[in-house]
C-alpha cells in the first residue's frame, strides 16, 4: 500500500549557506497520492526529495512516513534520478534485481523480475548489458529497479527530462498506471508543466530564497487524462500563471515598465500564448 | 606444376580448409606490424653485434650478437636450466606484488573516498614514492632475516604506489548516484563494495597493477644482484663473473620475454575488467 507522508516544518541550512535553502515546509501526502513539485532552478526541490528519501537529514523539522520518522534510506521509498544511473557492468536483469539481492530476497527473484520487466516492456532485453539500451529503455530499467522492492513511495527527480517527447509521454503514463495499480504514493520534481498536470493529483509550486511552498493546485481530472481537453489546458495555463507571477515578482525591480498582474489575469490573457509555447519552464 | 596441384585438389578439401585459411589470413593481418617491429629490433641487434665484433676494443664481447645469444638461449631452454632462476624470480615478484596489492588497493580506496586522507597523505606519499626502492636496500637487508624477504619488500615498496594511486583515481571517478541508489536499495557496506565499488574500479586497479608489474620487474634484477644465489638477476651477475657473455645476453632475452608476457596478461585483465561497452 501507498505511504502516508507528513513533512513537518522542515527548514534546512546547508553548511556555509547564509540563507536557509528550505524554510518551514509543511506538506501532507495521502496514501496513493501523486504530488508534483515545481519551481525555479535552485529553489530546493531536490533537497526536499533527498530528505523524503532519507538521503539527507533536515536541520530542523522532520519527515514522517506512516508515522515513523525518516532517518535513513530504505528500499520502501525509492528515489529515481534524471539520469538512469544504472550500473553499466550489469545486465538489465541484474540491475533490476539488485534491491532484492541486497535485501536477501532471492527466493522468487527470477519470476518477480521477469514479470516486472514485462511490465516495463523489456522482456527481450533482460540478459543484455544496459549500455546497449536507449535512454528511454534505460530509464525503464531504473523504474523496474525501483519497483522491484515493492516500495510504498516513489520519489522522482526530473526522471524524464532527458528523454525525447514521445518516450517522455509514454513513461509518464506508465508511471501513473503502475503507481495506481500498486497504490504507490509518488512525489516527483519536474520543470515541465504539462508533466505536472498529466501525472499529479496535486501540484505544489515552490518559491526560492528561502524555498517555501507558494501555491498549491488540485488536478481533478480522471486518468487516463486527455492532454487536449479543456480542463487540462486550463490547468496548465493556471499553473503557468502561478509561475509567471513568481517570475514577475523576481524581475519587477529590473523591468520598470511591467505592470503587476494577478496570477489569474495573467493566465487568462496569456492563454493562447501558453498553449503554443512549450510548457517547459526551467528558469532562465 | 602449380596449376596441376591446384587442379588435383578435391573441392571439399578446399572447403574444409577455408576456415583455416581465413584464420591464417586474419593472423597475418594482425601480426604483420608487430612482426615488422620484431624484425627491426633483430636487425638493430644484429648490426650492434657486428659492430662490436669488428671493433678491436670490444671484440671480447662479440657473443652478445644474436647468433651466440640464441644458441645459449636454446641451450638454457633445452637443458631446462632456465626454469630454476625464472621460478625464483617469479616467486619474489609474485609475493612482492601480492603485498603491494593487499596494501595498495584498500589504501587507494580510502584515499579516493576521503578527501582529507588524500590531503594528509599527499606530501609524505609523494616523498616516499620518489625514493628509489633500491635506496632501501641496506635497510631492507638489516630489517629482514632472509634475502628473499628483503627483495620482496623492495618490490612491494616499489609496486605499491601505482596500485594505490590508480585505485584512488578509480574511486574518485565513481558516479555518486551509484552509491546513492545502492544506499536507497538497501545495500550494506559489503554489498556496496562487492556490487558497486569493486566492479566500478576494477579496470583502474588492473591498470595500476600493470604499471606495478613493470616497476616490479625492473626492480627485481638489481635487487637480485645482492646476496641471493638464485633468480634472473643473480644469473646475469653470475654469467658476467664467468665471462659467459652469450649466456648473459640469453638471460636478458629471457627477462624481456617474461616481462612482455606479464604485461600481456595485465592488458588482458584490464580489458576483461572494463565495463565500457566494447565497440
Ligand atoms: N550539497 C550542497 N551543499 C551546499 N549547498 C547546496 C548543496 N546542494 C544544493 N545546495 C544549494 O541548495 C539550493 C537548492 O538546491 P537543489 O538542488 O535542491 O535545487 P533544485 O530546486 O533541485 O534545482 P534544480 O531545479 O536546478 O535541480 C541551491 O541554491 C544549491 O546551491
Ligand atoms: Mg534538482
Amino acid at each position: 500500500m501507498g505511504a502516508a507522508i507528513s513533512i513537518d516544518y522542515i527548514t534546512h541550512h546547508y553548511p556555509g549557506q547564509e540563507q536557509p535553502t528550505l524554510k518551514d515546509i509543511q506538506v501532507q501526502v495521502a496514501p496513493g497520492e501523486t504530488i508534483a513539485l515545481i519551481g525555479q532552478s535552485g529553489c530546493g526541490k531536490s533537497t526536499l526529495l533527498h530528505m523524503l528519501a532519507g538521503l539527507l537529514i533536515p536541520s530542523d523539522g522532520c519527515v514522517r512516513i506512516n508515522g515513523h520518522q525518516v532517518i535513513k534510506p530504505s528500499p520502501r521509498w525509492n528515489m529515481m534520478f534524471q539520469k538512469p544511473s544504472l550500473y553499466p557492468w550489469m545486465t538489465v536483469r541484474k540491475n533490476a534485481s539488485l534491491g532484492l539481492i541486497f535485501q536477501g530476497r532471492k527466493r522468487d527473484m527470477q519470476s518477480r523480475i521477469d514479470s516486472l520487466l514485462e511490465t516495463v516492456g523489456l522482456t527481450e532485453k533482460a540478459e543484455v548489458n544496459v549500455q546497449s539500451l536507449s535512454g528511454g529503455q534505460q530509464q525503464r530499467v531504473a523504474l523496474a529497479r525501483s519497483l522491484a522492492t515493492d516500495p510504498e513511495l516513489l520519489l522522482l527527480d526530473e526522471p524524464f527530462s532527458a528523454l525525447d517527447a514521445f518516450t517522455r509521454v509514454a513513461l509518464q503514463d506508465e508511471v501513473v498506471r503502475l503507481a495506481h495499480e500498486r497504490g504507490i504514493s509518488v512525489v516527483f520534481v519536474t520543470h515541465d508543466i504539462e508533466e505536472a498536470v498529466a501525472m499529479a493529483d496535486r501540484v505544489l509550486v515552490m518559491g526560492s530564497n528561502p524555498g517555501t511552498i507558494t501555491a498549491e493546485l488540485k488536478v481533478d481530472i480522471a486518468h487516463p487524462r486527455n492532454r487536449n481537453s479543456q480542463a487540462f489546458v486550463d490547468l496548465k495555463a493556471e499553473l503557468m500563471g502561478y509561475f509567471g507571477a513568481t517570475r514577475t515578482a523576481a524581475t519587477a525591480e529590473s523591468s520598470t515598465g511591467e505592470t503587476e498582474t494577478t496570477p489569474d489575469d495573467d493566465a487568462g490573457e496569456d492563454k493562447s500564448k501558453t498553449e503554443h509555447s512549450s510548457a517547459r519552464v526551467r528558469a532562465a | 606444376m602449380n596449376r596441376e596441384a591446384t587442379l588435383s585438389v578435391d573441392p571439399t578439401t578446399v572447403e574444409r580448409l577455408m576456415p583455416l585459411l581465413r584464420f591464417a589470413d586474419r593472423a597475418r593481418r594482425a601480426l604483420q606490424y608487430p612482426a615488422l617491429g620484431i624484425a627491426g629490433l633483430f636487425a638493430l641487434w644484429y648490426w650492434g653485434g657486428w659492430a662490436i665484433a669488428n671493433n678491436e676494443d670490444t671484440m671480447a664481447f662479440a657473443s652478445f650478437a644474436p647468433g651466440p645469444t640464441l644458441a645459449a638461449f636454446w641451450e638454457l631452454v633445452s637443458t631446462g636450466n632456465v626454469w630454476s632462476p625464472i621460478e625464483s624470480s617469479l616467486y619474489r615478484v609474485g609475493w612482492g606484488l601480492a603485498y603491494a596489492i593487499a596494501i595498495g588497493v584498500p589504501l587507494g580506496v580510502m584515499i579516493g573516498y576521503f578527501l582529507t586522507l588524500k590531503q594528509v597523505t599527499h606530501v609524505p606519499f609523494q616523498f616516499l614514492r620518489m625514493i628509489s626502492p633500491l635506496a632501501w636496500m641496506p635497510i631492507a637487508v638489516l630489517a629482514f632475516a632472509t634475502w628473499d624477504a628483503a627483495i620482496i619488500f623492495l618490490i612491494a615498496i616499489a609496486a605499491v604506489w601505482p596500485i594505490t594511486y590508480a585505485t584512488a583515481h578509480g574511486v574518485q571517478r565513481i558516479d555518486p548516484t551509484w552509491l546513492k541508489v545502492g544506499n536507497n536499495l538497501g545495500a550494506n557496506p559489503y554489498h556496496t563494495l562487492r556490487y558497486i565499488v569493486m566492479p566500478a574500479i576494477a579496470q583502474d586497479v588492473f591498470a595500476g597493477i600493470r604499471l606495478a608489474v613493470g616497476v616490479a620487474w625492473i626492480v627485481l634484477v638489481p635487487a637480485e644482484y645482492l646476496g641471493v644465489t638464485s633468480g634472473l638477476g643473480y644469473a646475469i651477475n653470475d654469467a658476467r663473473d664467468t665471462l659467459e657473455y652469450d649466456k648473459l645476453a640469453a638471460i636478458v632475452l629471457v627477462i624481456g620475454i617474461i616481462g612482455y608476457m606479464l604485461d600481456a596478461i595485465c592488458v588482458r585483465l584490464i580489458k576483461r575488467s572494463s565495463y565500457h561497452a566494447q565497440g
